[in-house]
């Protein structure tokens, strides 16, 4: 297949083999899980029990509220403890609302919704509703929720789904050593999403660092039809979505624009066994594959894991720390999160704990910037670093929105290559957040403006309503003595003057 | 547990300012070592005192900013600044002429406008041209080789008259062939006459390998060819500065020699003699005070490769490398502007591309 160039990008040290060559190992049930409501981007799920319930494994605890949302279910059988908040997996370590389940051991299942015998016969919304309640999301890290992305085929029309087994961050290899374990789960699922979408083709994206996974999935992709499996260049980010789409089609996204606006989907492989899971067993997400390494992990590995597990649950099953972690991530060591600590659950979109020491950070303090232009060469967004940087620092936020920071896909592809250690891409991360804000109030202020505004026209509206039935009134009873009505009338004159040239402006 | 939550990315290509200035430092120091042993003693002292100087100037102003001295003293830009400029001097010049330097180049130049980064101009070109324009005679008087050890070549007592003492010797300068083809030019000797005159310009083996009078760092093209090679191979530099400056320089001086050889040199004259190759490599490339993108590199580096000919050619001065890199120095911040890459998903004008058209 012909591949197209991305622009850009960097050659980290990749350090996979800590887990790559390690099969997925089951963490058995922890003492208690922790199960957030908001596990994914939107709104947070609604608790549909409380403290002293007694719960099925797979039981809806937690429903979906709005549009975009997801539910939660109980990953095992036991009794609910407790509805409160807890530290979040976020780098604020704010608290959040969580259901405490301590599991009875028994792992009895709910009675769980029927296999759809014949997906490809389904009609999308079946599936979509099947995802929808399963309470999947995007498990790359974005944790959208999936079932969302998959009604885009109703908007638009859409040739492919782009399986997205990238996985170019350094360190984890759950994705990897997912597709070398359950293809044939991946590939029926990407089958059918594909066909919930109403894509002919399947095409998985795999970098060219994990060959046994392309071969397996190229084996596996061989007894089906549609399907195609793909060894795109090792080159961070080639997992961005926007970013591989071009390296496959050749397709460059417009700016504010979806892939899907071009005719493509982009999937995570786990996302795909996960709705295999929920169309052919009706099993909602009750577990994932976390990575589990860094230097300062006694025993790197990959472990399937409940959602709600505590990480210091998880991190103690890998043989906890053989040195003190400098720094605690939640997610690849590029795009990851910093961990505020271990007293956090185990959520959806968590694709890898890392515990890193100093020299596999390799932090230094921060000199002044000498133009050496290597951000400017290396941005796949085509961004100027080094200029949007200098305008942040001033706080002249309108300048770098200029120059496109809200283009900015917070890679980290310039903070890792800077040689004077600027944390570039915290800077960007700042200027979107705060632009984010500043835009929001400006859209609120409009719509007070404009509530305002329409006020005003609705109050001269019933005002001169009232004008015209008392001059109504005036012409039907011509009787009435001259000097009453007068007091009455003049404000009422007064007033309708400036509505009625409010009225030829607008 | 104490745990840091900065924000990531949590691992970081090896490499530092510090790095980058020791590679640039590594790079230079072949073709710098093969003239110091080309100029003798003279030449290592007023090295030494350049260098030095650059340094005390640099803690100088740092002390004075209430910054960190030491730390900032680390990152090497001093010695390489002051590198770089001793690689332009007369071998034989007068200590004083280092130090002077130095206070233009890393005072004025350098820390008057915020130091590291800052600044506009490149230092280094900035010590020379002052020192070029304020003291021309000491500025071009250049000597031909007299290697260490060899016969006529000055011991170290000799060398500390004429660097410390002024005691320049009458009977060893030369000039540089640059200059001298000027010279011959303006007597109205024709620019083919005076090339072949074989005792004042080098056959162009000599010209490469830089057994030839000139600037201190900057007569062996072979070796500052191989730092810069060096310099491409570790990626501190690209290809776009060297070879647009080259490229142009030696499309010019082809394409007027072409036209009238009587009155132009050659390109290949103009890439082996002077300032070309360590301009090219070293100077032009100079991460501060040249465009950071590619295209712009382009366009600054064409820039730099026609103000030198055009200086050399037309001008009052035979060398013109230096006054070519300042004025696009000038000039950066405006190429910057309008070289900016295109963002994805963008078109040039920063607007949304379009969408495709529907298929039927």
């Amino acid at each position: 297949m012909k591949l197209f160039q991305i622009q850009g990008g960097i050659h980290p040290d990749y350090r996979k083999g800590q887990t790559s060559e390690k099969s997925i190992i089951s963490m058995p049930l922890p003492s208690a899980l922790y199960i957030p409501l908001q596990q994914h981007i939107g709104a947070p799920a609604e608790d549909l029990v409380s403290a002293g319930d007694l719960v099925k494994k797979g039981q809806m605890i937690a429903r979906s509220q709005g549009a975009v949302s997801a539910p939660q279910h109980a990953p095992t059988s036991g009794r609910i403890t407790a509805i409160t908040e807890i530290p979040a997996p976020h780098p604020s370590g704010l608290a959040q609302l969580t259901i405490i389940l301590e599991p009875d051991g028994k792992d009895e299942w709910a009675e769980l919704p029927a296999p759809i015998a014949d997906p490809f016969a389904a009609d999308t919304h079946a599936i979509h509703d099947r995802v929808a309640i399963s309470g999947i999301v995007g498990m790359g890290g974005a944790a959208f929720p999936s079932a969302v992305k998959l009604n885009l085929g109703t908007q638009k029309k859409l040739d492919i789904l782009l399986l997205n087994g990238a996985e170019c961050e350094p360190y984890l290899t759950c994705d990897d050593r997912l597709m070398r374990e359950y293809a044939s789960e991946v590939i029926d699922g990407a089958r059918i999403m594909a066909h919930a979408l109403g894509a002919p083709r399947v095409i998985v994206a795999i970098e060219q660092n994990k060959p046994q996974a392309i071969e397996i999935m190229t084996k596996a992709a061989a007894s089906v039809s549609g399907v195609e499996v793909v060894g795109v260049p090792v080159q961070y980010p080639m997992g961005s979505e926007r970013h591989l789409v071009q390296a496959i089609t050749g397709r460059e996204t417009p700016a504010r624009k979806l892939t899907a606006d071009l005719g493509v989907v982009v999937h995570n492989v786990a996302t795909a066994r996960a709705v295999h899971h929920a169309v052919r067993f009706g099993r909602p997400l009750l577990a994932r594959v976390v990575t589990v390494s860094g230097g300062a992990i006694r025993n790197p590995q990959n472990v399937e894991v409940f959602i709600g597990t505590k990480v210091s649950d998880l991190v103690e099953f890998c043989g906890g720390f053989a040195v003190r972690p400098e720094r605690l991530v939640n997610g690849g060591p590029m795009m990851g999160q910093p961990l505020p600590s271990l007293d956090v659950p185990v959520v959806k979109g968590m694709s890898g704990i890392l515990a890193l020491t100093a020299e596999e950070i390799n932090d230094r303090p921060t000199s002044p910037c000498i133009r050496c232009g290597t951000c400017v060469t290396i941005c796949p967004c085509g961004l100027s670093p080094v200029e949007m940087s200098a305008f942040i620092r001033k706080d002249n936020l309108e300048s770098a929105a200029k120059l496109g920071v809200m283009d900015c896909i917070s890679c980290g592809s310039c903070s890792w290559v800077c040689p004077s250690h600027i944390p570039l891409v915290h800077y960007f991360n700042y200027a979107k957040g705060e632009l984010n804000d500043q835009d929001r109030e400006r859209r609120k202020n409009d719509r007070v403006k404009t509530l305002v505004e329409s006020r005003i026209i609705r109050i001269e509206k019933v005002a001169e309503a009232k004008k015209a039935a008392l001059a109504a009134k005036k012409t039907v009873a011509p009787a009435t003595p001259a000097a009453a009505p007068a007091p009455v009338a003049a404000p009422a004159a007064s007033e309708p003057a400036p509505i009625a040239e409010e009225k030829t402006n607008a | 547990m104490n745990i840091v939550t900065t924000s990531g990315p949590f691992t970081h290509k090896a490499n530092s300012v510090q790095n980058t200035m020791a590679t640039v430092l590594l790079a230079l120091l072949p073709a710098t070592a093969f003239n110091l042993y080309l100029f003798g003693w003279p030449a290592i002292l007023l090295f030494t005192v350049t260098i030095a100087s650059c340094v005390a100037i640099e803690a100088a102003c740092l002390a004075l900013a209430n910054q960190p001295v030491k730390i900032t003293l680390s990152d090497n830009s001093a010695i390489l600044t002051g590198w770089l400029m001793a690689s332009s001097l007369p071998p034989w010049a007068p200590w004083w002429i280092g130090l002077l330097g130095a206070v233009f180049a890393i005072a004025l130049a350098k820390h008057a406008f915020g130091g590291l980064g800052q600044n506009v101009f490149n230092p280094a070109m900035v010590g020379r041209t002052v020192l070029l324009v304020s003291f021309p005679v000491v500025m071009t008087a250049w000597v031909m080789p007299h290697p260490l050890f060899s016969a006529n070549a000055p011991g170290l007592s000799d060398a500390i008259a004429i660097t410390f003492g002024g005691h320049m010797p009458d009977t060893m300068s030369a000039a540089s062939a640059l200059g001298y083809v000027k010279t011959e030019l303006s007597r109205g000797i024709p620019v083919t006459q005076s090339m072949a005159q074989v005792s004042q310009v080098p056959d162009l083996m000599d010209m490469a390998l830089g057994y030839r009078a000139g600037s201190m760092g900057e007569t062996s093209a072979v070796l500052i060819l191989l730092g810069g090679l060096f310099l491409l191979y570790k990626r501190i530099i690209s290809w776009h500065i060297p070879v647009g400056v080259m490229g142009t320089l030696f499309l010019m001086g082809t394409l007027f020699h072409a036209v009238d050889p009587a009155r132009f040199t050659t390109g290949t004259f103009h890439l082996m003699s002077g300032a070309t190759f360590l301009g090219a490599f070293f100077i032009a490339t100079d991460y501060v005070t040249s465009p950071v993108s590619k295209t712009g590199q382009l366009v600054f580096a064409v820039g730099v490769g026609l103000l030198a000919w055009l200086i050399r050619t037309f001008a009052g001065y035979p060398e013109g490398m230096a006054f070519a890199v300042l004025l696009m120095n000038a000039v950066t911040p405006i190429i910057e502007q309008y070289t900016r890459p295109r963002i994805f998903g963008r078109s040039r004008k920063g607007e949304p591309l379009p969408l495709p058209k529907e298929k039927p």
